[in-house]
């Protein structure tokens, strides 16, 4: 035997040992796989900056001193669902990725929901919206933090209505998200009294929204809902403002717009815009500590809920292996619900059932230019939705693990 | 539908048309005359949207400025390109160009989304063209009017000068035999190199037009590239007005699926390609 050959039978020995001490963490490394879109329209609401977020989560729940051997890895799943779930199989057969998080883009994160499912290992989605994922396509593999489109249509879509947007045009993206966001949000217009006077379904991904919002003026609805995210919400509202439809009386509701959005848009065009979020980082001492790390971590770049809750749904995952000392996708998502959140970020929640983490969310409207300090100071808090109210209650779900 | 919308939606179409009709014209030139397909074009695009920004923030120079000046800055980043890089790949396969442009503007939107983010910056409009006409049937932002008549123009004067005066004809004469027309005493290497950096300035003009009205973001000509390869293509490779009269006819029809069955409207173009390249190969206003 050379040498080298020695050193590398030691150090399989030494392996083999520590594995018997720790016989439930696969691989005895505790694999993360961050699956994000890092160069499309949803890029700077997740992509590098929820892998930012993650590594700090790793760093701040102090992995290294406890012992855990915790990995990263990230990929770009391109917004494609076939791309996303190519890579999530890969991950879990081959590379011994013992859970996935964020997801941005329903259509990928519900494909990625079905193939954990088949793998049973684990999920938590951050960037993703579909309220499916604890709905009718709930799985006892996955985790949905952050928010949902439920959750959306419940906080922006009735604030609207009742200060009187009681008629709605939808202009939706066509796919999973923006048909689960036009739905929950029609839902809670009716239910308030409102009406629907249309919609129209645009392809993801649109330059120009001219001819769209052109049908939206024609509706000659109150309220123009964009049921659309990221980069088409940018278009969406610039458009807008260019062809007069604000100044010709009918107004805009943003269903989901993300604090990069806005950086995007600028404040002399988003203003007065009313947004649900479950987390801005000018809340208290702790969110402000927190977004300045990121920040200088991210480019300058402050963090979106999305980025915030893939920080604190690690948080959440290593403190249910630590606790069961095993990353075995079932159990861990088990134990995660029966430890209750609690985070720097989100405050105190829960993971219930279904999946889904209940959380405070918040009514937000934006700011005046004369009434921001500078970059990133955008929101004002207009209400806080109690986490008891925020979330489709459990019965209503449709969710098949709900008794 | 009513009338009223369907004009709306023919002049939503003209506008977006004109985009297509001016980028699409850029690469129509460089193929005819260069012989490479330019997959950098978008990117191109997007980096005169991006230095109109720059000029705008950095330099305080505005919209008015930016025209003038961006088309020759993003031509010269061109021509710098061509004598470098693309001056080697003429002798071989057209599949040589296309990958080198293409990693070329893999590695330009990289760049910038590293820098800038995917979200992209705002850029404002100028006073002057902001507000709108009110047409009775719809409401048309000045700017956008402004857009139609400009890149019209455009057009129309570069196939002009192509087609018609003594330098478009020496530019011609060059693609069919270099060799030749260089021994009448016409340095051909520089007349391309000067080609392919009008070709992209024309890309960079774009860029300024489009900053107002999109987002100035790192994929925005990623997007676009795409849909205006298939006008080319649907155009005929290389002939100028085919790509100017595609351009705006496929705007007009996208503006027109756009209304009638809006989920069709990123796929529409490229339906009517496929038909084009079955019944129509060499496209619909090529030689060959």
């Amino acid at each position: 035997m050379t040498f080298k050959r020695k050193i590398l039978a030691a150090a399989a020995a030494l392996a083999l040992a520590a594995g018997t001490a720790q016989a439930q963490i696969s691989g005895n490394v505790v694999k993360i796989g961050i699956l994000t879109d890092m160069s499309g329209l949803y890029a700077d609401l997740g992509g590098q900056g929820s892998v930012t977020a993650a590594k700090m989560a790793i760093e701040d729940f102090g992995a290294k001193k406890k012992g855990l051997n915790v990995e990263v890895v990230f990929g770009d799943h391109l917004n494609k669902p076939d791309v996303g779930s190519q890579i999530a199989r890969k991950w879990y057969d081959s590379e011994g990725v013992d859970a996935i998080f964020d997801v941005p883009n329903s259509g990928v994160a519900l494909a990625v929901n079905e193939v954990t499912r088949e793998k049973k290992k684990a999920f938590i989605v951050s960037g993703a919206a579909s309220s499916d994922l604890t709905g009718s396509k709930c799985s006892p593999y996955t985790v949905h933090w952050t928010y949902d489109t439920w959750m959306l249509a419940n906080g922006t879509g009735k604030a609207i209505v009742k200060t009187g947007g009681d008629t709605w045009f939808f202009i939706t993206a066509d796919y999973a998200f923006g048909h689960a966001l036009e739905r929950d949000t029609s839902a809670v217009v009716t239910a308030n009294g409102g009406k629907v006077l249309g919609d129209v379904k645009v392809p993801l991904n649109t330059q120009d929204f001219s001819s769209f919002l052109l049908q939206a003026q024609a509706s000659k609805a109150k309220i123009i809902g964009l049921a659309n995210a990221g980069g088409d919400t940018i278009n969406s509202i610039k458009q807008a403002a260019e062809f007069g439809i604000v100044k010709g009386g009918q107004s805009l509701a943003g269903l989901l717009v993300f604090l990069s959005d806005v950086h995007g848009i600028g404040l002399d065009k988003a203003q007065g815009l009313i947004l649900t979020e479950t987390f801005y980082w000018d809340m208290n001492g702790e969110t402000r500590a927190w977004s300045k790390r990121f920040a200088a971590l991210n480019g300058g770049k402050y963090p979106t809920m999305v980025q915030a809750g893939v920080y604190s749904g690690v948080l959440h995952y290593l403190k249910a292996v630590e606790a069961i000392k095993s990353d075995d996708g079932g159990k861990v998502v088990a134990e995660m619900k029966k430890l209750p959140t609690d985070d720097p970020l989100f405050g105190k929640g829960s993971v219930r059932e279904d999946g889904r983490v209940i959380h405070n969310a918040y009514l937000f409207e934006v700011k005046k230019p004369s009434e921001s300090k500078g970059p990133y100071d955008y929101y004002k808090l207009r209400a806080t939705i109690p986490a008891a109210e925020a979330f489709r209650p459990l019965k209503d779900g449709g969710c098949a693990l709900v008794k | 539908m009513s009338t009223q919308a369907l004009f709306g939606q023919l002049l939503i179409g003209l506008i977006n048309g004109s985009f297509y009709a001016l980028l699409s014209l850029g690469l129509a030139v460089i193929f005819g005359l260069l012989n490479i397909i330019n997959f950098t074009h978008g990117a191109q695009y997007m980096l005169g949207a991006f230095v109109a920004y720059f000029l705008l923030n950095k330099a305080g120079l505005g919209y008015w400025w930016a025209l003038a000046v961006v088309p020759v800055l993003v031509g010269v980043s061109g021509m710098v390109v061509e004598r470098l890089m693309l001056r080697h790949l003429y002798r071989l396969d057209h599949l040589y160009g296309l990958l080198l442009t293409f990693g070329l503007a893999l590695i330009l939107e990289g760049i910038f989304r590293n820098e800038f983010g995917s979200a992209g910056l705002p850029y404002s409009m100028p006073e002057s063209l902001t507000g709108v006409y009110n047409l009775g049937f719809m409401y048309l932002p000045i700017y956008r009017a402004w857009v139609i008549v400009a890149s019209l123009a455009i057009c129309l004067g570069t196939w002009f000068l192509i087609e018609r005066t003594k330098l478009g004809a020496y530019l011609r004469a060059a693609t069919e035999n270099g060799a030749l027309v260089q021994a009448f005493g016409v340095n051909v290497p520089r007349m391309i190199t000067l080609t392919y950096g009008f070709g992209v300035g024309l890309a960079g003009l774009a860029g300024v037009f489009a900053a107002p009205i999109y987002q100035v973001s790192p994929q925005m000509g990623s997007s676009l590239i795409i849909v205006v390869f298939a006008v080319v293509v649907i155009g005929g490779m290389g002939s100028i007005m085919g790509s100017i009269v595609t351009g705006f006819g496929l705007g007009v029809i996208e503006g027109l699926t756009k209304y009638f069955y809006p989920e069709a409207s990123s796929t529409v173009i490229f339906v009517i390609m496929a038909i084009v390249l079955m019944i129509r190969p060499q496209g619909l206003f090529g030689q060959r």
